[in-house]
């Protein structure tokens, strides 16, 4: 059992309001809000997979896939 | 279950304000539920009126949108005529404690197996940032443009004075927190009260210059503190969060059912 491994950043982007909390509070600076003011994984790398993005979100705008990671 | 079969989708997106806080409490609320693994058909949400109320239409539980103040009267009357349903009853600050006020005590007084949850963000959002019981001394409102001079119930102790069985408090920020303790409330037999301090940017914060939803969540991050923390005690005018009371108390319908069963050991 591998540690878990992020496989996509879901985002409603039709629901996102652009409030930019999980923007604000991402604690590896992954999200940014686009052009539209719409939430998008700037730095996908980088995300450790908290999911205080999902939790936090007052929209259910995004949401964190995993998966188990290999090793 | 996903949290995402908990909603009715075909509402979304909904009608609260970017960065209200209310979204984030029924965010963590739905992973309470799902964590315990609940099924839609044994809940039950009843709510008053104010922006708070509008969490009922969005959830896919069995659900009644009531009258201004009256959710918790409208709650035990179906909580006693189907005890095995979990009841939860989501308030704001206005709905739950001006309006409701006398409902509220009341139910904790008798101490009916439901799950109050005041959401309180300080002002009456809908209809256009009046001041609520809860503003505070020297808030502005657009009914206070000079500053509020009423001052504000502390939920936590009212609830407490008037018999709550489970009484508690988290923030939006705090999400993990909330989420375990609408479990634990949900879990309670007996009264339990959870007071969420939730944001409005769109009024409260305007009018009290608190900045934006963000802002507003730092402010309870930095203004808040575990019950009996050693920071309480050199910063008096931080607020406590965490679980105040949880206690064993005979419960309404129980108790309603041995009266009824006495009165017919009578005939």
């Amino acid at each position: 059992m591998g540690k878990l491994k992020l496989k996509e950043h879901v985002i409603t982007r039709e629901w996102c309001k652009g409030c930019g909390i999980c923007v604000h509070f991402c604690p590896k600076q992954v999200l940014e809000l686009d052009d539209q003011d719409k939430v998008f994984a700037a730095r996908r790398e980088d995300c450790i997979c908290c999911e205080l993005c999902e939790l936090r979100c007052p929209d259910l705008a995004i949401e964190i896939e995993t998966e188990q990671g290999s090793e | 279950m996903a949290i995402k079969d908990y909603i009715r989708e075909r509402f979304f997106p909904h009608i609260w304000c970017p960065g209200c806080g209310h979204g984030t409490v029924m965010n963590s609320l739905l992973r309470a539920l799902e964590s315990l693994g609940m099924s839609r058909n044994e809940i039950v949400m009843v709510s008053g009126i104010g922006c708070s109320s509008r969490i009922s239409g969005y959830v896919d539980f069995h659900t009644l949108h009531t009258i201004h103040g009256r959710a918790l009267a409208f709650a035990t009357g179906v909580k006693l005529s189907r005890p095995e349903l979990n009841l939860i009853v989501p308030m704001g600050d206005g709905d739950a404690l001006a309006i409701g006020g006398n409902h509220f005590i009341h139910a904790a007084r008798r101490n009916i197996d439901i799950t109050a949850i005041v959401m309180n963000n300080r002002i009456y959002g809908m209809t256009g940032g009046q001041f609520s019981p809860l503003s505070g001394y020297g808030t502005m409102a657009t009914t206070a443009p000079y500053s509020n001079i009423d001052h504000a119930f502390d939920t936590v102790e009212l609830a407490i004075a008037a018999g709550a069985t489970f009484v508690a408090r988290s923030t939006s920020y705090h999400v993990k927190q909330l989420s375990k303790i609408l479990r634990d409330a949900i879990l309670h037999e007996g009264f339990s009260v959870v007071e969420v301090l939730s944001q409005c940017p769109t009024y409260f914060g305007r009018k009290n210059r608190a900045g934006s939803a963000v802002d507003m969540m730092e402010q309870y991050k930095n203004d808040t503190t575990p019950i009996g923390s050693k920071a309480k005690k050199e910063n008096p005018d931080l607020i406590e969060r965490g679980i105040f009371v949880q206690k064993e108390m005979p419960e309404y319908c129980r108790e309603y059912d041995k009266i009824i069963e006495k009165a017919m050991k009578g005939n």
